[in-house]
């Protein structure tokens, strides 16, 4: 399967409804200290430039507050393509999700403690 | 025996691209009782025509089948050349080998295989044709406006000027609508009032024009020339005929503590009111929810000082039962909601409104008496912020889907006008497109940008946060920068999307005419028939259909009422002969084609029936051919085969069925 391809599955998001408004980057908290911003995840992922994204320092800056989710009138929620992507970064590992001997680790380093909590919110389910 | 004759059309290369014509002409030669096929390049021309024509006079041809587009196409044209010809024009039957073969297709040998299969069929059928003929049906020569926006006053206007009496039905106080609530008018600017009480008056004054105000329709019945309609004219409780309009009856009355629903609920008015000073009919109305004579018995002020002895607070509602021709919907819009966007902070700021709101504020006869201010302090704003696309455009559970149209001009206009009359008041509008077709439009926003020094900025709004100053911050995308950004304003405008008016639902159902999954009612054809509903004898004006802008709404009330004028100029119709019929015998009055029956063609009665020389009275299904569609669901439903379709009858498509899978 080709990377966006696997993107639009785990994310089921059509990143082609979105109609380019900005919204989600006008209600993101975290706008100033993403590389790739909310609205530009979208083009990302329409171009298939998935390298660029995995690798994005917004994938920990993303504090999944859900605003952009909330607020995207096209329903693209960008939110959920960022979580498409960290999920991308753990199946590359080998792994389908996060080991709680992991945790500690993440916990301590300097990543936002909401990017636990949507980890919990997604693989919960 | 039939002498059917088959015409194989080329359409250009539409069809002879995909499908062999000649093996479709060979094929259908073997067929028993074709005596005659060829085929043409354009069968629908003039020569094709001729070559039918010839065809039935030199082989006596008693029916025809044509291979070619779409029925809804040329199904009429194909009829008229049969009848012309001397054969009854329903022994024509269309094999459509277009859209459902030759376009959808791309393997010659496949397309063609199936176009055979098609003409087969047809042929089939046709072998079990008979000739129909239409009834007749007369037309009341007398029209029903539903609505008495800009859109109904139009049509009204047109089709009484063409002699004929229409009737409006408003079901608010007055005629006048949105356009009365306006304050100017894209793209010239001029005063809406101005422009729309002058055919208010035209329309009251209009001897062929009767205005039910305060009135709804409640049941109608009937059919295309003959409708019959039931209107719930509310009780005003005051006598129209004797009241002067003086106005003492509102000044005096002590309650005034009702919204104003013409001020979009930014003023109060009395219990006892006209929504506006121009108000047609210049009658008031008693709210009765507000007055308090009568919710405590007490008070009958407004009584009193009426010095025409107009009030009668014991009045009722009246029905009235008329019958139409035609019946004209334009119901028109309202704006949405705005419960589900509470990132705008509408409900928790009064200096964040809607745009209609707006054009209240800004008119002199307004809540504010056309001052700007901000409705939480009366202070005037410094910067105003406008945010486009509220509500429109959403593919998600809160909004409408499509583009609102009107959004993107009338803030041009209001920013335009804030800054000709303020200018020191800084005006920024956040859009997602600026869509601005139409003659003079883009001109028009170009103008606001250009000379009025609007500032547009290209993105969306996430959300807007009331401050404890009272200021408002307002964070948005600017895309063409890249950046996010946070300005402060005192005053956000929302455009928010507009939709069908409420009723419409209700009334398309009493009309049996079609809305779609917005509730804007469904024309015959997206462009062919913009103006007519598929519901014979009912057709559509104004924003009922979908959005428009007053231009518009105009020109296409005007187009419906020329559809009208022309139902009404006949003195009869033909009726379709394509309808249900019951075989009595077969009928065994249980009822089910009856509560199928989406035009209520059906009834039951007590019929004698003679069952083998047996006489005997049995409850059996009638048809209304008038009302008939011919929708063919009555059959369907029929559990013992009593009721049959002509020209589709159950024989001639277990037939068609039967030639498909030879």
């Amino acid at each position: 399967m080709k990377t966006v391809d696997e993107i639009r599955e785990i994310s089921g998001v059509n990143p082609y409804k979105c109609m380019k408004c900005g919204k989600c980057s006008a209600s993101c908290p975290s706008y100033a200290e993403m590389d790739i911003k909310p609205h530009q995840f979208v083009s990302y992922v329409q171009r298939g430039e998935i390298e660029a994204l995995t690798a994005s320092r917004s994938l920990e800056k993303c504090l999944s507050c859900f605003a952009c989710i909330e607020r995207c009138p096209r329903s693209v929620e960008p939110a959920r393509l960022i979580d498409a992507a960290r999920q991308l970064v753990v199946r590359r590992r080998g792994e389908t999700m996060l080991s709680p001997d992991e945790i500690p680790a993440l916990a301590e380093s300097d990543a936002p403690p909401q990017l636990l909590v949507s980890a919990f919110r997604r693989y919960r389910r | 025996m039939e002498k059917i004759g088959v015409f194989v059309c080329h359409c250009g290369s539409n069809i002879a691209a995909t499908v062999d014509v000649s093996r479709v002409v060979a094929a259908a030669l073997t067929e028993p009782g074709v005596v005659h096929a060829e085929d043409y390049p354009y069968m629908c021309s003039e020569a094709g025509q001729a070559k039918i024509a010839a065809a039935i006079k030199e082989k006596s041809l008693t029916s025809l089948v044509v291979c070619s587009c779409s029925p809804r196409m040329h199904e009429e044209t194909f009829r008229a050349a049969a009848k012309k010809a001397g054969i009854n024009p329903y022994m024509v039957e269309i094999a459509n080998i277009r859209e459902h073969c030759s376009w959808i297709h791309k393997d010659m040998e496949e397309a063609t295989a199936k176009a055979i299969v098609l003409a087969r069929a047809a042929i089939q059928k046709v072998h079990r044709n008979v000739p129909l003929f239409p009834g007749e049906s007369l037309v009341t020569k007398r029209a029903l406006v539903i609505g008495g926006g800009i859109a109904g006053i139009q049509t009204a206007l047109d089709i009484a000027d063409a002699g004929y009496k229409v009737d409006i039905v408003e079901k608010t106080p007055s005629i006048g609508g949105r356009m009365s609530q306006l304050d100017k008018t894209f793209p010239t600017l001029d005063c809406s009032a101005c422009i729309l009480t002058p055919k208010m008056v035209d329309a009251a004054a209009h001897p062929n024009i009767t205005i039910y105000t305060y009135s709804e329709v409640e049941k109608v019945s009937g059919f295309v020339g003959d409708f019959t309609v039931e209107i719930r004219k509310k009780a005003r409780f005051v006598d129209a005929n004797a009241c002067t309009g003086c106005g003492v009856c509102q000044e005096k009355c002590p309650s005034k503590k009702a919204m104003s629903e013409f001020n979009r609920g930014l003023s109060t008015r009395s219990a006892i009111y006209t929504p506006f000073a121009q108000a047609i009919p210049n009658v008031p109305v008693i709210d009765t929810e507000a007055c308090i004579k009568m919710k405590t018995g007490k008070c009958g002020l407004c009584q009193k000082v009426c010095q025409a002895g107009a009030i009668h607070y014991d009045q009722k509602d009246e029905m009235i039962t008329e019958k139409y021709g035609a019946i004209i919907v334009a119901t028109g819009f309202d704006v949405i909601q705005l419960d589900a966007y509470d990132e705008y902070a509408y409900s928790q700021s009064k200096d964040v409104i809607t745009s209609l709101e707006l054009e209240r504020i800004m008119n002199a006869a307004g809540p504010t008496k056309g001052h700007l201010e901000r409705l939480s302090d009366g202070k005037a704003p410094k910067h105003i912020v406008f945010i486009q696309c509220v509500g429109s455009r959403c593919d998600d559970h809160r909004g409408k889907s499509y583009c609102s149209k009107i959004c993107c001009m009338y803030t041009a206009k209001h920013a335009m006008l804030i800054r000709d009359k303020y200018p020191d008041v800084k005006v920024t509008v956040f859009y997602i497109d600026v869509r601005t077709p139409g003659k003079n439009f883009d001109e028009f926003y170009r103008r606001a940008v250009e000379e009025y020094g609007v500032e547009y900025i290209k993105g969306q709004v996430g959300k807007v946060l009331p401050q404890p100053d009272g200021s408002l911050l307002v964070r948005g995308s600017d895309l063409i920068d890249n950046r996010q950004i946070t300005v402060e304003a005192d005053m956000v405008v929302l455009a928010a999307a507009i939709e069908p008016e409420k009723s419409v639902r209700k009334l398309a159902t009493m009309l049996t005419a079609s809305i779609d999954t917005n509730n804007f009612l469904t024309e015959a054809h997206p462009k062919l028939r913009p103006v007519e509903s598929p519901t014979a004898g009912v057709f559509l004006s104004g924003v009922c259909q979908g959005p428009k802008d007053i231009p518009e709404t105009v020109a296409q009330a005007g187009a419906a009422a020329v559809k009208a004028i022309g139902l009404l100029a006949k003195d009869k119709l033909l009726t379709n002969p394509c309808t249900a019929q019951c075989n009595t015998l077969l009928c065994n009055g249980c009822s089910t084609c009856e509560n199928v029956c989406p035009y209520g063609a059906i009834s039951y009665d007590d019929q004698e029936v003679n069952d083998h020389g047996k006489r005997e009275t049995r409850r059996v299904a009638s048809v209304n051919n008038a009302l008939c569609q011919g929708c063919g669901a009555c059959t369907v439903a029929c559990p013992s085969g009593a009721m049959d379709l002509q020209g589709f009858s159950n024989r001639q498509l277990i037939a068609e069925v039967d030639a498909i899978c030879r």
